[in-house]
């Protein structure tokens, strides 16, 4: 059941990428290109979604528990931290390259493009880098603290 | 040159929201999709089905839409060089950084965590000029 729910969500957010068009890397750029061809439509799908993560966080906050699972898992980390801004900025810098982020790159493997192929193996290892690399040297980076779906933890 | 479409787009938004409020109520996950991905490439503890099922619905979701679209087509405009950079620099960043669009942009920034909101501004800042850089400066050859 759980991971028909997961399925389902996961099918749900698929469709409004592709239908939203942040699946088109020319769409992206356009939309960050503000001095250029600037194309406003993506504010549109940040919009749309808070719209609808708003309501949902603020019903989910007031229930005792998930439907089919004992916590709600939220982020615990709190502050500012060089690790979350310069992480921000070279995701941001990858991003206006590509205009690909982690969904719509994922998004489009149905499509089987090349340039798709390369960028997501290439996230994938960039991901592991960080990852891998943290655990191994643990006194010198943290292991990585995400607001992304991990660790479970109560609070907030 | 893209045409401005905020229907098409903000219903994408709707949906996009939707799911995430999905798991949120279901799973009592947060739908980062780098986060996600983190946890299946670096095998976190706890079940692992629901994180495989959910990015597998991705495509799954995107194809449909697009064969219902007859088959919309994507722009991929960077070199091959430039969109291994980019995906290392994705991949790098949304891990150290804690999270992504979908992460902070859509999902922190709905509970009003200071750390998403300021994580989708540094990305957007950074995209911006990167874009102009690209484009203005370097004469769009990327």
């Amino acid at each position: 059941m759980r991971v028909v729910a997961a399925l389902a969500a996961g099918v749900v957010f698929g469709a409004g990428l592709e239908l939203s068009q942040m699946t088109n890397p020319a769409k992206v750029q356009n939309f960050l290109d503000l001095f250029g061809t600037w194309d406003p439509s993506l504010a549109f799908v940040m919009g749309g979604a808070l719209a609808v993560t708003t309501l949902g966080t603020w019903v989910a906050r007031r229930a005792s528990r998930p439907w089919l699972a004992e916590v709600f898992a939220w982020p615990t980390a709190q502050g500012l931290d060089a690790r979350l801004l310069g992480g921000s900025a070279l995701f941001g810098v990858g991003w206006g390259l590509a205009g690909l982020c982690p969904g719509p790159a994922l998004a489009n493997l149905h499509r089987a493009d090349t340039g798709v192929l390369l960028f997501v193996a290439a996230m994938v290892a960039g991901v592991a880098l960080q990852r891998f690399g943290s655990a191994r040297f643990p006194g010198q980076l943290a292991p990585a603290r995400t607001e992304g779906g991990e660790p479970a933890a109560v609070g907030r | 040159m893209t045409d401005f479409t905020p229907v098409a787009s903000g219903t994408g938004g709707l949906l996009i929201g939707a799911a995430a409020v999905l798991l949120l109520l279901t799973l009592g996950r947060i739908a980062g999709i780098s986060g996600i991905l983190g946890g299946v490439v670096a095998r976190s503890p706890g079940p692992m089905a629901w994180r495989v099922a959910f990015l597998a619905g991705l495509p799954l979701g995107a194809f449909v839409v697009a064969q219902l679209q007859g088959g919309a087509e994507i722009v991929v405009g960077a070199s091959p060089v430039v969109l291994v950079g980019a995906g290392l620099l994705v991949g790098y960043g949304t891990q150290l950084g804690s999270g992504c669009t979908s992460g902070h942009g859509v999902c922190g920034i709905a509970r009003g965590a200071k750390r998403s909101i300021a994580a989708t501004v540094v990305f957007m800042l950074a995209g911006f000029a990167t874009v102009y850089v690209m484009r203005h400066v370097a004469g769009g050859g990327v």
